[in-house]
């Protein structure tokens, strides 16, 4: 449904950022460290958590991110790898 | 068609069986009102007849025929509601976490104090959380479903403040949810009461509710029931003359209800009163000429109480606040407790109608009363309309009180009584 | 002396027809209900399959003005009271109407009603401040879904309490346990009791494929719902309603009523875990079957066939499967399982119901519903799933159980009211 089609990379500061705004953070997390190996389980995001900030990525860099990427990326890294190596196809 | 015999698997009977002699007893309250944050807050304010209405904020009501609302004053969700807790919450559920923190804290219970399946929840609701829907209704038919929030898939239904006072206080005994409209707040008190009976130590309930936005209000406005009056002072006048509707308002009350031998055992700091009495009925359908359930409610719950009339020192009405309402729950209190018998109040002229928080706040309010010795005023109201032969209580009044009424009655026919006794 | 609740009437509204006759011919034959979604245009979603119901409200009876006031889940509801009560052959007009109380479950109340007076006042959601202006006098009644169980009471002339009862899709179990006590405790002597629902719409469809709960298999829709089937893949939604009649034991004898079942054992948990998520060991479950049997006061081998929640994810299959083996022990691998949500969807506050409806037909007509589409079962889950094929059992006892949001878990025992004496 989004039109934006940016090509820019998503970076983990990106992704802090929305974390925070869709899921919230987690007491005692410093979602500032160094997070991206970190299981997004150990971070205090479960599977709906991760769901929730998908779409944020996906509406706000207008690109479509497989269903499985919920299952399969369990740190930021891992994720970001997915957004940015282009397995995430333009919506 | 006859049954093979079962009988290797039957067990025999329970040595006792946990009955309905089990005195139920309330050991913390905690309260989100429009006019008081916090059990003292609001009832200093109650007390002096302070009202908590005024032209809503939260949207702007100016297109609306009605435009007050009771919108409880000073809350901060971020101090009291975890982050993570925060995407997935309404307001309404922020309130019913935060007052359910609060009566746990009251009632002196910590964590470990009773076992995991002795603690349940039971609260009411009415809409659900409305606001949170209508957010992502919104989001889903002006921007497509991609924009629905995951956490719309329970966030806003009508069972979200027990689930989530649940798994807050890991609390994993019997619970539920009872939607009765205006009614729940005395209805989930009852039935908290029923766990009690059954054996569980102890069940957090009431209601906290909100539905200060606009696919809130237009619904209400649908009913017909809200007053279009403007001055805040003015628009919700129960019993008077002036009746003109009622006013929503947001907010409520949790209440701990407690087996008394328990809390006894575990310390429990205070005993507000005793959950003496409950009972429920439904109105018969519009035009069958039978009388509406109301009064036999509230016969049921005295004798459920081993009480009688007389015994009433104070009843907290329900207060619909339109004239055929009114003068309905005046009836039935004429019939029994004979021209004015008893003093009648309603303190929910101060914070409006909290559809399923309104009962429970009432009751929260009459233990208030009752642990306090002061009846508290119905705000605004110079007299009752002299067709209502009450003793409608406008000024907060010192009386000795041992046992309250409060009456409850819900939109679409709805009738919940609940007797309420000092501790001691 | 305990006063005992056994089911004298059933009327149900199912996918796959109207009526319980119809319903316990689908279910018996394995047929399934689930197809693509007709009732809007479901192509924007990633699950677009469920199990509606062919529901005409003036064949069924309703009158013009009932079918304007009501919601659709409450037209199941009141279509299915009437039903339920020629079943029974109560005459409630002989009786004392304050003894007779209405507890109706509801996950979700009247959201079609409310979604399409949504879109008309936000026109479209274009607006915030939503236009009172084009609200129809019915919306409060559809905004307090309680609005549903005064319709189903004045329809069966109930004046006892009355409630919705909405514990999310645990909501049909819990209305008939909240039923059952107030006959216990002397209340009623009668319950109007069951569940609702009518979910089917836009927004129900957009929360749950947010979460990947709802299965995305489009191309197959009659065999959409897998449960237990290693190649599961989430729930199908469904709607529909069931209403019981339940009696007090010997009042129901004294008049001569035809007895189902006794409702024999009751019992709700909280995992107190997550709103959406459950814990594979299905603790709070068993917790539920446990206390369940101590009120039916029962021992695990009693149990002859479990009606299982079976909705089709992962998930819940594995978490069922371990409350099972916590709560039965090794004859767990004796007793017979099946999920009917495999053919009539999952109708979240209602299933519960419609599930206790199917267990006491099977022990009237001694025949077990199948889980259909289990062709391929999973090699983790090693219970007796009844795949494909209705079985002819007799039973004594039947256990139900369900999860929902929120966290509850609850399980509820049928039994033959002449087992023993207590």
């Amino acid at each position: 449904m989004s039109t934006t089609t940016t090509k820019t990379e998503v970076t983990l500061a990106d992704l802090t950022r929305m974390l925070r705004e869709s899921a919230g953070e987690e007491e005692g997390v410093d979602l500032d460290g160094d997070v991206r190996d970190t299981p997004f389980i150990d971070l205090g995001y479960d599977s709906l958590a991760l769901l929730q900030v998908i779409g944020q990525i996906q509406r706000e860099y207008g690109i479509a991110i497989p269903d499985d990427a919920v299952v399969d990326a369990e740190t930021p890294g891992a994720l970001l790898d997915l957004v940015n190596s282009g397995q995430a196809s333009p919506a | 068609m006859t049954a093979t015999p079962t009988a290797p698997a039957v067990r025999p009977a329970a040595a006792t069986v946990p009955g309905a002699r089990t005195t139920a007893v309330v050991t913390g309250l905690g309260i989100a009102a429009p006019n008081g944050l916090g059990t003292e807050d609001y009832w200093r304010a109650t007390l002096a007849g302070e009202s908590g209405l005024g032209r809503v904020t939260r949207f702007d009501p100016s297109q609306y025929p009605s435009t007050v609302g009771g919108e409880v004053p000073g809350y901060v969700a971020e101090e009291h509601i975890p982050s993570r807790l925060m995407p997935q919450t309404d307001h309404m559920t922020r309130l019913a976490l935060t007052a359910a923190d609060w009566a746990v804290a009251d009632a002196g219970i910590v964590p470990g104090d009773l076992p995991e399946y002795g603690m349940g929840v039971v609260t009411a609701a009415s809409g659900g959380a409305v606001e949170f829907g209508q957010r992502e209704l919104q989001n889903l038919w002006s921007q497509g479903k991609e924009y629905v929030s995951a956490y719309q898939s329970f966030a806003w239904f009508y069972a979200v403040n027990t689930g989530q006072i649940s798994i807050r206080h890991k609390m994993r005994g019997p619970s539920g949810v009872l939607l009765t409209e205006q009614a729940g707040g005395v209805d989930s008190i009852g039935h908290a009461r029923r766990h009690v009976r059954k054996g569980v130590p102890m069940v957090v309930t009431g209601g906290v509710d909100a539905a200060l936005c606009p696919w809130g209000w237009v619904p209400q406005i649908a009913s017909g029931l809200m007053s279009t009056v403007s001055d805040p002072s003015r628009a919700y006048l129960p019993f008077s003359a002036e009746a003109s509707g009622y006013v929503p308002g947001e907010g409520g009350a949790i209440l701990i209800v407690e087996d008394a031998e328990s809390a006894r055992e575990r310390g429990a700091e205070h005993v507000y009163g005793t959950v003496a009495g409950y009972a429920a009925g439904l109105d018969p359908a519009p035009g069958s000429g039978r009388p509406p359930a109301l009064r036999r409610a509230a016969e049921n719950a005295l004798a459920d109480a081993g009480l009688t009339p007389s015994d009433v020192d104070v009843v907290f009405a329900d207060a619909a606040g339109t004239p055929e309402l009114d003068r309905a729950e005046a009836k039935a209190l004429e019939e029994l407790f004979g021209a004015r018998g008893v003093p009648v109040t309603a303190p929910k002229s101060m914070t409006g109608r909290l559809l399923a928080g309104g009962a429970a706040l009432d009751a929260a309010t009459a233990l208030l009363a009752l642990r306090d010795g002061v009846i508290p005023p119905t705000a605004g109201v110079a007299e009752a309309d002299p067709g209502h032969r009450i003793d409608l209580v406008t000024g907060a009044r010192e009386a000795d009180l041992r046992t309250a009424l409060v009456l409850a009655r819900g939109h679409g026919g709805f009738n919940a009584a609940l007797v309420l006794r000092r501790a001691h | 002396m305990v006063r005992r609740v056994v089911i004298t009437g059933l009327g149900v509204v199912a996918p796959g027809g109207v009526g319980v006759k119809e319903y316990w011919e689908l279910l018996t034959a394995g047929r399934t209900a689930t197809r693509t979604i007709s009732f809007y245009d479901a192509s924007p979603f990633r699950s677009r399959v469920a199990a509606e119901c062919d529901f005409d409200p003036a064949a069924a009876g309703l009158s013009p003005q009932e079918i304007r006031r009501l919601d659709r889940a409450a037209q199941f509801a009141v279509v299915s009271t009437r039903e339920a009560l020629a079943d029974s052959g109560l005459d409630v007009s002989a009786l004392d109407p304050s003894r007779i109380g209405t507890s109706l479950g509801s996950a979700v109340g009247c959201t079609t009603s409310l979604e399409r007076e949504y879109v008309v006042v936000s026109d479209g959601g274009r607006k915030w401040n939503v236009d009172h202006e084009y609200a129809v006098p019915e919306l409060y009644r559809h905004f307090v879904p309680s609005s549903m169980a005064a319709e189903v009471g004045q329809e069966a002339g109930a004046e006892g309490p009355a409630a919705v009862v909405s514990t999310g899709c645990t909501s049909g179990l819990d209305s008939l346990g909240h039923a059952v006590e107030l006959i216990r405790e002397g209340t009623c002597d009668v319950m109007i009791a069951g569940a609702t629902e009518a979910p089917i719409s836009p927004i129900t469809s957009a929360c749950f494929d947010a979460i990947h709960a709802t299965t995305p298999r489009n191309d197959t829709p009659e065999s959409a719902c897998r449960p237990f089937d290693r190649t599961r893949s989430g729930l199908v939604l469904g709607e529909g309603a069931a209403i019981l009649v339940l009696e007090e034991l010997e009042s129901a004898r004294r008049r001569g009523a035809h007895i189902y079942a006794e409702i024999a054992g009751f019992a709700a948990r909280c995992n107190a875990y997550h709103m959406t998520g459950l814990k594979p060991d299905g603790r709070e479950m068993a917790e539920a079957i446990d206390a369940a049997l101590d009120e039916a006061r029962l021992n695990p081998t009693a149990i002859d066939y479990i009606n299982a929640h079976g909705s089709g994810t992962k998930m819940n299959d594995r978490h069922e499967t371990g409350a099972f083996k916590r709560s039965l022990g090794d004859h767990a691998y004796a007793t017979p399982v099946s999920s009917i949500k495999s053919m009539i969807g999952h109708s979240l506050g209602a299933i519960g119901s419609l599930e206790i409806a199917a267990c006491a037909l099977a022990m009237e007509h001694g025949v077990l519903p199948p889980t259909a589409n289990l062709h391929e079962p999973d090699p983790e889950l090693d219970l007796d799933y009844i795949p494909l094929t209705a079985r002819e059992r007799k039973t004594d006892t039947v256990l139900s159980v369900g999860s929902g949001f929120g966290g509850f878990q609850s399980a509820m025992l049928l039994a033959r009211p002449e087992r023993s004496a207590r």
